[in-house]
């Protein structure tokens, strides 16, 4: 049995979080709060794309490394821990999209500039009034799309779209070259994390892969989120255990009191819980196994109780200062939302966990 | 990343499966009526002598212990193999796995001898005599006590919640034998002889109407001192190793209980309270998918750590979410499946439903699993301190002598 990442996957999440510890996390998160902070951090985004970051999951033939899943979800969990002030994670989940559902000539076009840092791409699945990923009001029609995307993440500054809409048959993802259409920003409760609004008044789209495409990449978006939300929950435990040890009450540091630990330790269970059904979900796209619906739904339920979990308890155990602006508890905080506000909320998620038993119960009866 | 065995596993597990088809056939399918204590014993012990002809048993213990020398992974795959079967098992669990390895660990030569080849055969059968009324989750609390009296010692109290204490011959006791130091100090271990004169068990009757621990009642029981594990006073140590081989078993759901897929096939037939097939529910879609996620997750987290193993590693602290996950996703569900099917979950007897009565069965032991073997809280306990490396709770009684401490 080999459960586990591979070594050269683990070495490349290690190389990961030893920059962001030196060049992300929460001090450079609070710098990006500042009204007129640049989209992202520039400097930080060319050191990654030198180090091939981007360039990981890219097959060679589009100047990439051509390397599994299992090094994106490395680098998810690592810019999810330290807050990175870097789009990695939208151009992780847009490149899967390309790899999964893109014609030859879509690949050629786009990958070789998202393997060198030169193309932001990001994936807009929101809209206004929808509830979840598949109930779509942008059309797709004539190879134009029709309608608003928002809030989608990392817009700003963002070069290439990959956008779900509904077409002939069944939402399916369209790909918006950003030169040609309207972006504003959009405030939300994550302010660290640009945040944009896609106006599509009839942009020209091609449309990339079919419907079942689109559900296939969803699976994959959510292994690679779950990834995110477990480095962002591990943070949030790992700053609470460091408060718990330091900080004395009645006479003694209030890690010593159950009320305090056994908090502590769900934290973990959750977290552990997660990384459980996340690396099923990895194992699960590497083999193209039967399992990747389930094991992705529960993934993304499992990582956002995870995430919800520690980023509210942190709070919670730092006591009055971690309600303070100055704590940065209020990090992982607004970002647990802005993790559950992409590609469908958790009811929805947890409801497609179970329509995917149902189905593996039917093709087993 | 891949499920499979490693050629070496395979190979073992394909010997395993081959001699469990031409042994274990007449186990194939649970026994129509579960067995009377008599019959279980006699088909344990029939049952351990023959694994022991074929060299599976004390798979991972030393050569020189009568064992097979081999890993971990290779009792694990013997486990899993032999679990698709309905052999009798439980008998040997706690004696083999536990208070065997103390002996062979701290015991002398002549007593090493003298027990450990004939506990592996299954001749003769151990139980372990630890937890006490007021050592529980405090176990170094322990009041049982062992006085020197020449060559002998001999031993007065009770000790409780012991497994198998009815069909055992032998048993592993830690007693008090210096009261005068702080309590983890003057602990001592000893070897006892379950029919020896002065001993007395009885069975414990649970709140789920089973009857599968005991107390058992010391006056004036005499041990050889030869019959000594460890030294004087270092019998906290000792039983901590004992502790440390029941970390290798990696504990999961029972094997027969309920989970999710229960959930699921009590949804489909029963209504909603707001009308409709409960399946098609919200909240039962969200309880299901919650049951999911506590059961596959436990048996995935098994697997990180069986991959550990496999690759000779030790697991990393993972697995020990594993039983607070389990015994509490256990009775979650199935109170909320027994609430789904109203009035019905709650009828016994013969106008009872089999399939509900598993869940009341569920549902009652649930309540003893969250306490055996280290109750929810001590267990959070444990993954704060030992994972998390916040500080233990505070003990007044720690260093103070175990008779001046309130």
């Amino acid at each position: 049995m080999n459960f586990d990442f591979s070594d050269d996957a683990k070495a490349l999440g290690e190389q990961a979080r030893k920059l962001f510890a030196d060049k992300a996390g929460t001090t450079a998160a609070r710098a990006a709060m500042a009204k007129d902070a640049p989209a992202f951090d520039a400097g930080l985004w060319a050191e990654i794309a030198n180090l091939g970051w981007t360039a990981a999951r890219v097959p060679e033939a589009h100047g990439g490394l051509g390397l599994s899943a299992e090094e994106t979800c490395q680098l998810a969990e690592a810019a999810g821990a330290y807050l990175a002030t870097v789009p990695l994670v939208s151009v992780l989940l847009a490149t899967e999209a390309l790899l999964l559902a893109g014609s030859d000539a879509q690949q050629a076009r786009w990958l070789p500039g998202i393997a060198d840092g030169s193309v932001i791409a990001v994936v807009a699945t929101n809209e206004p009034g929808a509830v979840n990923p598949v109930a779509l009001s942008v059309k797709a029609a004539d190879g134009k799309l029709h309608g608003v995307k928002s809030p989608v993440a990392d817009l700003p500054g963002a070069h290439l779209a990959i956008v779900a809409a509904a077409g002939a048959d069944g939402p399916s993802l369209y790909l918006v070259d950003l030169k040609d259409a309207q972006v504003e920003s959009v405030e939300t409760l994550d302010l660290v994390r640009r945040h944009g609004k896609l106006t599509l008044n009839g942009v020209a789209a091609e449309a990339l892969g079919d419907a079942a495409a689109y559900q296939a990449w969803l699976d994959r978006a959510a292994v690679i989120l779950a990834y995110e939300a477990i480095g962002t929950a591990s943070s949030a435990m790992t700053m609470t255990v460091e408060y718990a040890k330091t900080r004395v009450a009645f006479g003694q540091t209030i890690g010593r009191y159950q009320g305090v630990k056994h908090k502590c330790a769900d934290m973990f269970i959750k977290i552990e819980l997660a990384r459980a059904h996340a690396l099923h979900g990895v194992a699960m796209i590497g083999s193209d196994g039967g399992e990747l619906r389930q094991a992705a739904a529960a993934a993304r339920v499992a990582s956002l109780d995870a995430v919800s979990y520690c980023a509210e308890e942190a709070v919670q155990l730092h006591g009055g200062i971690g309600f303070t602006w100055e704590s940065d508890c209020q990090f992982y905080y607004r970002r647990a939302r802005a993790l559950a506000a992409t590609i469908g909320a958790r009811g929805w998620w947890a409801d497609r966990l179970v329509r995917a038993l149902e189905l593996r119960n039917r093709a087993a009866a | 990343m891949d499920f499979n065995d490693t050629d070496v596993e395979a190979a073992y597990r394909e010997q395993v499966r081959g001699w469990l088809t031409d042994n274990a056939a007449e186990y194939r399918e649970p026994p129509a009526t579960p067995w009377k204590l008599d019959e279980f014993i006699r088909r344990s012990k029939a049952w351990q002598a023959k694994k022991h002809a074929a060299g599976y048993t004390g798979i991972t213990w030393p050569r020189a212990m009568g064992g097979q020398g081999l890993t971990p992974m290779h009792s694990i795959i013997y486990g899993q193999e032999e679990g698709r079967y309905h052999a009798p098992s439980g008998l040997y669990s706690i004696g083999l796995g536990m208070c065997i390895p103390t002996v062979f660990t701290h015991g002398n030569p002549e007593v090493v001898q003298r027990y450990v080849p004939k506990a592996l055969l299954g001749e003769e059968v151990w139980c372990q005599l630890f937890s006490e009324p007021a050592a529980g989750s405090d176990l170094a609390g322990i009041r049982t006590k062992a006085v020197k009296d020449g060559d002998d010692w001999i031993i007065d109290g009770q000790k409780v919640w012991t497994s198998f204490a009815h069909a055992s011959d032998f048993g592993i006791v830690v007693c008090r034998t210096d009261p005068s130091v702080p309590k983890h100090k003057g602990l001592t271990m000893f070897i006892v002889d379950m029919k020896a004169p002065g001993m007395e068990v009885r069975g414990i009757k649970q709140m789920s109407g089973g009857s599968d621990f005991n107390e058992v009642f010391f006056t004036g029981v005499r041990v050889k001192d030869s019959h000594r594990l460890g030294d004087v006073g270092n019998g906290w140590k000792v039983a901590l190793t004992t502790l440390m081989h029941e970390r290798l078993a990696v504990g999961g759901k029972p094997r027969h209980a309920p989970g999710y897929e229960t959930l699921m096939k009590l949804a489909r037939g029963v209504e909603a309270p707001a009308g409709g097939p409960a399946i098609e529910a919200g909240d039962v879609r969200q309880r299901i998918a919650q049951s999911y996620i506590n059961d596959q997750g436990i048996k995935l987290t098994q697997m990180r750590a069986l991959s550990a193993l496999s690759k000779g590693q030790i697991p990393g602290p993972e697995q020990s979410i594993a039983k607070v996950v389990v015994a509490k996703t256990m009775q979650d569900m199935a109170s909320f499946a027994l609430d789904l099917a109203g009035g019905d979950g709650f009828v016994t007897g013969a106008d009872g439903d089999p399939e509900l009565a598993k869940l009341q069965g569920s549902y009652l032991g649930a309540a003893g699993l969250r306490i055996a073997g280290g109750t929810d809280e001590i267990l959070r306990n444990i993954i704060a301190e030992r994972v998390l490396g916040l500080p233990g709770d505070l003990r007044p009684d720690k260093d103070k002598p175990f008779n001046a401490a309130a």
